[in-house]
């Protein structure tokens, strides 16, 4: 068995990337996610790497596009009004076709917001991470642990089909510590005769742009694209099922949040209530057919999310009316406690009784 | 573990369980009829600090000082006048869980002149399993920079090893060796090791039962 470590969320998302091979880190501090750069910024210089710290967030994205235009694995951190900067650059990312690592820790908002853990950027990652027709992969883990093998993930995905990939993390998985454990794996090796790294005179130059002159030929690139979002729908897809075999009620949850409903959810078991976990783990490509298959099984849905609700929509149009789906959440930094969670669950059990 | 001096600083990297081992000292000294003062001096982490357990610290008849904007919205560590009072000396017991590494002890240094009026202790927690800080040589580097821009010397080590929800008596266990060896480039005593109460007792001297405080909102 690997060593195992206690972990700062934040500390083991930048180990993890150093050991995916990222060797260029590009950020700008703010909280809660300070300590990915803060431990990069320790790390960096011991092992060869770069660690830079951008005049802005603007900045730190479009090295990062730099960055992976060479092919490198590139990467940056950042929290929600960061992410927001970041946008432009992250749009041209994916009109490049190039893959890179974006982390956000998110933070209450909208504008400047608050500091305390949030989920309210799941519209943003999951819809319109920048302008234009495109998407990225969002992966969101629950624990250290995941966050640490989500990583290694992320570098591969993003890599395989040259697409952005994000962990969309919250300040409380951040903050908190737990064991976590490294597996001993090489990174995926991926083709990149796409990268900038010199023709060396001896082949036609690779053009990295994502400016088409003509109408069709951005059509026809886009269409492309779409193409394999297509192919990552139908083969990425992760998530979690718990308690789902003989579930008459499901909670959905991501992320942290998903923690605390498990212990709401084992609560409302030792009372009778028959009820599971649904837990995406990809956020795009969101787990719309798994969702979807438990929708006439159920009684009752229940999202339960650190927004105003906002993946309670994905979760609605997978069933699709075949069952009825409510919300609870709480935002701007305030974290639904399991006792509230647990609540809602007997209140959505008995409403259906 | 008993506290011989007024003054006690718990200094030491991040996630070492510094605020953990502060609570459980202000109240155990609180449980021995001393009158307590508890300093919450985190200008970095704003999350699970002292300032997190201020209501269960009161209630026990313990003075809390916590940064002026400590668990609000505003990132500004803004640190009170309130916590210059502790060094004029009502209390019989002070104790200041200060920031994780050099970044956090930073704070310390405005007070050095006060905190060296008195004969202080400054104690230098350790996880053998936290990742940047399990060889001797790495902790004792952490150690040095703490030293170093709080402008005060540490006094003890206290040995709080443990890898969360996972830890065993035999992990800790395990650590003595590396906790005498940091002990010993430091040339300082350890004081102590710390272990969850909830465990049966590690075969080490000068163990020290803690009730685990710090927990995650799924675990309460």
């Amino acid at each position: 068995m690997a060593e195992k470590f206690l972990m700062k969320g934040n500390e083991a998302l930048a180990e993890a990337a150093i050991r995916s091979g990222c060797r260029h880190f590009f950020g700008y501090p703010i909280t809660p996610q300070t300590e990915v750069a803060a431990y990069m910024a320790k790390r960096m210089p011991k092992i060869g790497g770069t660690y830079l710290q951008a005049e802005s967030e603007i900045a730190a994205i479009n090295m990062v596009l730099g960055c992976a235009s060479t092919g490198a694995r590139a990467m940056t951190s950042s929290s929600s009004p960061g992410i927001s900067l970041k946008g432009e650059g992250i749009s041209y990312i994916i009109g490049s076709d190039l893959p890179c690592l974006i982390i956000n820790v998110m933070r209450g908002g909208p504008g400047l917001g608050g500091i305390q853990p949030s989920q309210a950027d799941y519209w943003q990652a999951t819809k319109a991470p920048g302008h234009g027709d495109g998407q990225i992969l969002v992966f969101a883990p629950s624990s250290v642990q995941e966050i640490v093998d989500l990583v290694a993930k992320a570098y591969d995905l993003a890599e395989t089909y040259r697409m952005p990939a994000m962990l969309l993390a919250d300040g409380m998985l951040g903050q908190m510590m737990e064991p976590v454990e490294f597996p001993e794996v090489e990174p995926a090796v991926h083709d990149k005769s796409w990268a900038l790294t010199g023709t060396k005179g001896k082949r036609k130059p690779n053009i990295i742009n994502s400016l088409y002159l003509q109408p069709k030929e951005l059509e026809d690139t886009v269409k492309a694209r779409f193409k394999r979002y297509e192919i990552i729908q139908e083969k990425e897809v992760m998530i979690e099922e718990y308690k789902m075999e003989d579930a008459e009620y499901a909670v959905c949850a991501y992320g942290a949040m998903a923690r605390i409903v498990k212990t709401a959810v084992v609560k409302a078991r030792e009372k009778g209530i028959k009820v599971g976990l649904l837990r995406p783990i990809t956020l795009w490509p969101f787990p719309q057919k798994e969702i979807a298959a438990y929708g006439p099984k159920m009684k009752s849905m229940l999202c339960v999310e650190m927004s105003m609700g906002q993946m309670v929509e994905d979760v609605r149009l997978a069933v699709n009316g075949s069952c009825p789906v409510s919300f609870f959440g709480h935002t701007g930094g305030v974290i639904p406690s399991p006792a509230e969670v647990l609540a809602e669950i007997e209140k959505m059990a008995g409403g259906a009784n | 573990m008993q506290l011989n001096r007024r003054v006690n600083l718990i200094t030491g990297h991040y996630g070492s369980g510094k605020t953990n081992l502060a609570v459980n000292l202000a109240m155990d000294a609180r449980k021995q009829g001393k009158s307590v003062a508890i300093v919450d001096l985190d200008i970095v982490n704003p999350y699970f600090r002292t300032a997190d357990f201020a209501d269960v610290l009161t209630a026990e008849g313990i003075r809390v000082i916590v940064p002026t904007y400590a668990n609000s919205n505003l990132d500004i560590p803004a640190l009170t006048g309130a916590v210059d009072s502790v060094f004029t000396g009502d209390e019989d017991c002070v104790i200041i869980d200060v920031g994780g590494d050099d970044a956090g002890a930073i704070a310390l240094g405005r007070y050095a002149p006060k905190i060296s009026r008195e004969p202080y202790d400054l104690f230098y927690v350790i996880n053998h399993c936290r990742y940047l800080t399990s060889t001797p040589e790495e902790a004792l580097g952490v150690l040095r920079d703490i030293e170093a821009v709080s402008r005060l010397s540490a006094t003890g080590i206290l040995n709080n090893t443990n890898l969360g929800e996972e830890t065993t008596p035999a992990l800790i266990e395990a650590s003595a060796s590396f906790a005498k060896e940091v002990a010993g480039l430091a040339n300082l005593p350890l004081c102590a090791t710390a272990y969850d109460e909830r465990l049966p007792a590690p075969d080490l001297p000068n163990g020290y039962p803690v009730k685990v405080y710090v927990k995650k909102i799924w675990e309460t």
